[in-house]
């Protein structure tokens, strides 16, 4: 049997066929063979949160997911992101407007991870501070700053820009919630 | 990375054909922790049987009020899941005590059961292990061991089991579902992790071969009070220095039936059955809960470095069970979940 693989990822809307190692990760795909490299190798390890991506809609750390475990799958990532008029994704707009950085390294993955966050808060999804008399299973859970803090958790800052990261989180998830 | 080959499996039956081909074949699950190892170097398998996608992915009520978890549901959508959170909240809450949520979207039911411990000598092939090679020795035991176990540990082994989610499977009864080359069969939790003795190598009762299908919770647990509480170096995205799992059944101020488990003290989840018997028909006051917990905790060893987790598993468990048994009394409390944490 062979150690490598037709591997099919749809990425950022383009399908692409890769004769792959079995043992590349989506990250590697992503970087080293379609030169995305947005996502970033932080620890290769699941601990930081850098290679955060989309797969099949959902986050999920691209250094720890075989490509060809993923053959067929949909992928996003920050370069991929639906943009505004002005060219950036109202995520990323607010990461600017609140300085959510600073070296920038773990943005991609904090933005794709935010993302993922407020899909998931909308689809029902309770988080470790989701009081027990909050929301009934199923319903919006609402992303005040500590449930964005929880939810965010696995995506890690070395130059600590926690604080501006919720902000443009919040900014963006309230006015998801008002619109 | 050792280079191996792949298959992708459509059905149970097929997944665990297609390993038994295969001298050092292994299942893929979601790949959170297999992958992670064999980065390392401490998982070398020449051929990987991807299950993720097998048609074991719901969630399902059974006739008699219990509930059936397939072996591929993420958890992420186990802690999600309305059952769950209504019928079995310990279980949804042990979830999202665990790792983070891009971890959890892709982590299954199956694979959290099977992640190997966090020992740091475990996941350093440049040191001995008993656990990643039999007979080598074990430096944990005299090296760092703060996060180590307390109960039950052996002269060759002293390493923790770190799934918050089985913690709350023991609590509740559950029982593990595995289908092998020989058939079906059926293992309650608390049997399915061993202790180390002088076999540290083995996790679990799992045969070779053997594919967990799915995890049974029993009607029995079904809508009592119950919850998790962890204890960890940061309030998020950390494994557990000693967690709780409690399901109480309170009338009339007497306990009727409890069922209590520890996290972060042993190779296994740690049922207290020493606790549960002395608290059954007795009063449920906060000083019956203290006396009955430390009657299970005199049989703790800790190691030169982790004294520290007795105490605190003691207090996490009497604070959880007092909660539970007398909510009113610790209503204020309820606004930030995480306050035994701290
Ligand atoms: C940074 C980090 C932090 C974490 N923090 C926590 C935490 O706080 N609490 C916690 O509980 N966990 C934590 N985890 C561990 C995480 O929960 C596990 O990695 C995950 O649950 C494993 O599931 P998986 O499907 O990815 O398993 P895989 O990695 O796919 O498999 C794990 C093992 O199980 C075997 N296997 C998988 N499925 C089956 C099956 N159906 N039948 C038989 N064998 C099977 C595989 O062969 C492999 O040996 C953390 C992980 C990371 C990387
Ligand atoms: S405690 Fe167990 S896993 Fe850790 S070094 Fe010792 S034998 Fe290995
Ligand atoms: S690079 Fe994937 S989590 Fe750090
Ligand atoms: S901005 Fe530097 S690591 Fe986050």
């Amino acid at each position: 049997m062979p150690h490598t693989s037709e591997v099919m990822l749809h990425v950022n809307g383009t399908p692409h066929r890769l004769t792959l190692d079995n043992r590349t990760t989506v990250l590697d795909a992503l970087r080293e063979h379609l030169r995305l490299t947005g996502p970033k190798k932080g620890c290769d390890h699941g601990q930081c949160g850098a290679c955060t991506v989309l797969l099949d809609g959902r986050r999920a750390n691209s250094c720890l997911s075989l490509a060809v475990a993923h053959s067929g799958a949909r992928i996003t990532t920050v370069e991929g992101l639906p943009r505004g008029t002005d060219g950036l994704h109202p995520l990323q707009q607010a990461f600017l407007d609140r300085d959510g950085f600073q070296c920038g390294y773990c943005t991609p993955g904090q933005i794709c991870s935010a993302l993922g966050v407020i899909a998931e808060a909308a689809g029902g999804h309770p988080s470790h501070v989701t009081a027990a008399d909050g929301p009934p299973p199923g319903e919006p859970v609402p992303l005040t700053a500590d449930e964005i803090r929880e939810r965010m958790s696995g995506n890690i800052c070395r130059c600590a820009a926690y604080p501006h990261i919720v902000e443009a989180i919040e900014d963006v998830a309230g006015a998801a919630v008002t619109s | 990375m050792r280079s191996f080959t792949y298959e992708r499996a459509t059905d149970p039956a097929q997944a665990v054909a297609l390993l038994g081909h295969h001298p050092s074949a292994r299942f893929l699950g979601g790949g959170t922790n297999l992958v992670d190892l064999m980065k390392l170097g401490v998982e070398t398998p020449g051929h990987l049987v991807d299950i993720a996608r097998l048609p074991l992915d719901r969630v399902e009520e059974s006739a008699d009020g219990g509930l059936l978890i397939g072996a591929t549901v993420r958890n992420s959508d186990l802690a999600a899941d309305p059952a769950v959170r209504t019928r079995f909240p310990v279980l949804s809450q042990a979830l999202l005590a665990g790792a983070s949520g891009q971890l959890r979207n892709s982590a299954t039911t199956g694979g959290n059961l099977l992640q190997r411990t966090r020992c740091p000598y475990f996941q350093d092939i440049t040191k001995p292990c008993n656990k990643r090679r039999p007979g080598s020795g074990c430096p944990a035991r005299e090296g760092a061991h703060r996060d180590l176990a307390v109960l039950g540990h052996s002269e060759s082994c002293v390493a923790t089991h770190p799934s918050d989610m089985a913690v709350a499977l023991a609590a509740l009864g559950a029982d593990v579902l595995l289908l092998g080359p020989d058939g079906e069969r059926t293992v309650p939790l608390t049997g399915f992790h061993r202790l180390p003795g002088d076999a540290p190598e083995k996790d679990t009762v799992l045969l070779p071969g053997e594919l967990v299908t799915g995890v049974r919770l029993p009607a029995s647990a079904a809508g009592l009070p119950s919850a998790y509480r962890k204890a960890r170096d940061r309030a998020s995205y950390a494994f557990a220095l000693a967690s709780a799992a409690v399901v109480l059944d309170v009338r009339d101020g007497v306990v009727r039936d409890v069922r209590l488990a520890f996290g972060g003290l042993a190779h296994k989840p740690w049922r207290a059955t020493t606790a549960e018997a002395a608290l059954r028909g007795g009063p449920a006051t906060a000083a019956a809960f203290g006396h009955a917990v430390e009657t299970e905790l005199a049989a703790a060893r800790p190691l030169r470095d982790n004294g520290f987790k007795v105490p605190m598993a003691r207090n996490l468990a009497v604070r959880l069970l007092t909660e539970l048994a007398d909510p009113d009394a610790s209503a204020l409390d309820h606004t930030d979940p995480r306050r035994g944490d701290r």
